[in-house]
């Protein structure tokens, strides 16, 4: 029985990796911030086969609460193997650029949220010496355009932490996996238009739990973003800075 | 954007909206701006424009796909309205329970299963599905909510199950299951040679058989008219020892078909050759066997997208019901203008229904016997076909169903669903459909 700690649950991604967990009968231990959609998930798991599912309402900017947080679900599941760390936010760029703390709200949400939790992460299951930490990151944090840097910065920042945590824990036997999804059909992109490079959440999550299985490092979901995101990246900036990106 | 079709690809409508529903508050938040009209859209499987809203907004309920409970003693669940029957077997199957009536397709939603008050192989025992749901929850475009039951908000509840997606949005239904002890059937397969033949085995299987259906073929002309094969079922009694295994074995390889085949897959000529030889291949009169549940109720499920080939312009499906009375001669009647017409069918259905009365004021089923055909479109040609179909239809008092419909005339609805008016009081001023405003313009 695996125990999984999953923060961000209500996520349409994460709530379809927990449901893959759940159909083995896996622990899980669900932390989002509403409290209706937490209910929802948690009888969606529970129903599907979940062996004990534990539910807290939290919002994650709050990094005082983490230590806490995660104590809380350790004991509770006497033990963690696996955690996926999910939340973040889009948010709508023209509103980031006209406004500095909405700006360093996205960068809390996805980045310093992250940043805090990962720490009292690292250190528990380094010292366990076994186990994963995923995190949901994006490609837009390849690199920086005019349409979502804000968020692409966040991300890129944690996918930069991601890959320095995993260089120390790989002697601990700890695998770190950087998540990096290209377009998903979920809440946040309701408004989108949605076209052929668009993924479902339960394809994304069946490659989430492979991938934490075998201990892969950085995972492009689909697989085909580490192509488009090989050729974004080689562009010089001189013609990059120019160019228009639809969204 | 990828233009949402329903399953016959007809009628092409404008490009309308489309939002994702992923949580129920989803749809509270945007009913509360003013907008286009609304219509639930679930997997897409009506085949007219029922499912479709010409410059409305289509509210994708696939999101809505939570399991709520599932009371695996009693075989009671509920689930959100966007969970498929198939996303329902997979759970319930290994658990020793089964659909209570399913159509031919398990990719349908439950909301969809509920809109259109879905029959299946077992109407002359279970009747319809609407007959398992104990209770349903609505919201309307007002925000307000309702749970509806036999008992709580019951007109509500009539007008919701056979509700054509238009009462408000459904989000989440609870159903009885019937117990299974095998994940197989046994089945037999009867050859039969004209309709008096397919009247008389109904009558001798409904009381020994849960399961029944015939499959004809419709192009055969005088004597061989209303011939074919009669296939009658039940879950196996002995109980399989694993049923989990059991599912498991279910899972087939699925074929898909990758675009769009040219109109001469669908030619009159091949049509005929293919239902000769389905007719032939059993040479036995009388095959008994048992069989795994998937391909006995979905034999088509293997081929994914399947409609693709009929090719761009689409399909009809014309699925009508009359009662007994005048069941023999209206089928005749129409078995013999398809034939005269030579249109091409693929699929040709023959069922009775019981005599459980639907529960839905628009449910279409009701006692009789019912016949399913599919139609390339061939323009003109086949529409007209259509209108002498409906006039053997309604003189014989008789119905058909909105899910497979995308021509039926205003007048020819306002005979088949009688009660169409009182329906519309409990239509939300918010939704409409395509269909709805065809058969209610003036
Ligand atoms: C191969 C095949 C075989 C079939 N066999 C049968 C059969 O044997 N018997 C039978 O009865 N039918 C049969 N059908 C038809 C099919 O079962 C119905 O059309 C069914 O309603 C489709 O469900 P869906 O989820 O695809 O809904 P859609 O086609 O997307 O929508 C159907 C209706 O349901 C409404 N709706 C969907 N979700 C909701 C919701 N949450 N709240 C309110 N309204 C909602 C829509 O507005 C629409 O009016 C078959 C179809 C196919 C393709
Ligand atoms: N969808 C895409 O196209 C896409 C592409 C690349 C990467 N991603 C990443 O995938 C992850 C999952 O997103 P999703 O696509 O599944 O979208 P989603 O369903 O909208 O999930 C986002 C979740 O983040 C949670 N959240 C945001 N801020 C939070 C906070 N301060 N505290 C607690 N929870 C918070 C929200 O919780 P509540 O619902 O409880 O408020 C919400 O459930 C995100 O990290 C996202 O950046 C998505």
């Amino acid at each position: 029985m695996k125990r999984v700690l999953i923060l961000g649950a209500n996520s349409a991604i994460a709530a379809a990796v927990a449901r893959i967990y759940a159909n083995d009968g896996a622990a899980l231990y669900l932390i989002g911030r509403d409290t209706s959609k937490l209910a929802a998930t948690e009888h969606d798991v529970k129903v599907r086969g979940a062996s004990i599912v534990v539910t807290i309402a939290a919002d994650l900017v709050d990094t005082a609460k983490h230590d806490d947080l995660i104590k809380e679900a350790a004991t509770a599941l006497g033990g963690l193997d696996v955690v996926l760390i999910a939340h973040g936010e889009l948010g709508i760029q023209s509103d980031l650029q006209a406004s500095v703390p909405k700006t360093l709200g996205i960068i809390a949400s996805n980045f310093l949220s992250q940043v805090s939790l990962l720490t009292l992460l690292a250190n528990y299951f380094e010292a366990q010496k076994s186990g994963s930490i995923a995190v949901i990151t994006s490609v837009a944090g390849d690199r920086g355009r005019k349409s979502n840097y804000v968020y692409g910065a966040a991300k890129g920042g944690l996918c930069v932490f991601l890959s320095g945590l995993r260089n120390r824990l790989s002697a601990s036997g700890v695998s770190v996996v950087d998540i990096r999804p290209g377009f998903v059909d979920t809440p946040m992109t309701a408004s989108y238009k949605k076209g052929l490079l668009w993924a479902k959440p339960d394809q994304v999550a069946k490659v989430i739990v492979e991938s934490i299985k075998a201990g892969r490092d950085i995972v492009y979901v689909p697989w085909f973003w580490r192509w488009i995101m090989l050729v974004i990246r080689s562009i010089p900036e001189w013609k990059f800075k120019r160019m228009n990106w639809p969204s | 954007m990828t233009r949402l079709e329903s399953w016959g690809r007809l009628p092409r409508t404008s490009d309308s909206e489309a939002f994702s529903l992923h949580w129920q508050s989803d749809f509270l938040n945007l009913v509360r701006r003013k907008g286009t009209t609304l219509l639930p859209y679930g997997l897409g499987r009506s085949y007219g424009d029922s499912c479709l809203s010409d410059h409305g907004t289509l509210l994708l309920t696939r999101g809505l796909d939570r399991f709520i409970s599932f009371d695996v003693e009693n075989g009671i669940i509920r689930c959100e309205a966007g969970v498929s029957l198939a996303e329902i077997l997979k759970l319930v199957v290994p658990k020793g329970w089964f659909l209570p009536v399913t159509p031919g397709t398990k990719f349908v939603t439950v909301g969809g299963a509920v809109a259109n008050d879905v029959h299946g192989k077992n109407h002359h025992v279970d009747g319809t599905f609407g007959h398992a749901v104990c209770s349903l929850e609505l919201i309307r475009s007002d925000g307000s909510r309702r749970e509806c039951s036999r008992i709580q908000n019951h007109d509500v509840f009539y007008a919701t199950i056979g509700g054509l997606g238009l009462t408000g949005l459904i989000t989440w239904v609870e159903f009885k299951l019937k117990k299974i002890y095998s994940t197989k059937i046994d089945q037999e397969v009867i050859k039969f040679g004209g309709l008096s033949d397919f009247f008389a085995l109904s009558r001798e299987s409904e009381h020994n058989f849960d399961y029944t259906v015939s499959w004809i073929d419709c192009l055969a002309s005088r004597e061989n008219l209303g011939r074919g094969l009669f296939f009658r079922g039940n879950h196996a009694k002995t109980p399989t020892l694993d049923l989990q295994a059991g599912m498991n074995a279910e899972t087939r390889t699925k074929v898909r078909v990758p675009f769009d085949l040219p109109s001469l897959a669908m030619h009159p000529l091949a049509v005929k050759a293919f239902n000769l030889a389905y007719y032939h291949k059993q040479l036995a009169k009388n095959h008994v066997s048992q069989v795994p549940y998937d391909p006995f109720f979905y034999p088509l499920d293997a081929i994914h997208d399947w409609n693709r080939i009929y090719g761009k312009r689409g399909f009809f499906q014309y699925q009508c019901v009359v009662p007994f009375t005048s069941g023999t001669d209206a089928i005749r009647d129409i078995l013999s203008e398809i034939s005269k017409a030579k249109l091409g069918s693929f699929l040709a259905v023959l069922k009775t229904f019981g005599d459980k009365p639907s529960l839905g004021m628009m449910s279409f089923s009701r006692p009789g016997v019912t016949l399913a055909l599919d139609f390339a479109n061939t323009g003109d040609e086949v529409l007209k076909l259509f209108d002498r179909l409906d006039g053997i239809t309604t003189a014989a008092a008789g119905s058909v169903y909105i899910a497979k419909d995308a021509r039926m005339s205003a007048s020819s609805f306002r005979h088949y669903y009688p009660r169409w008016h009182e329906f519309a009081h409990f239509v939300d001023p918010r939704f409409s459909s395509s269909f709805w405003q065809r058969v209610t313009k003036l």
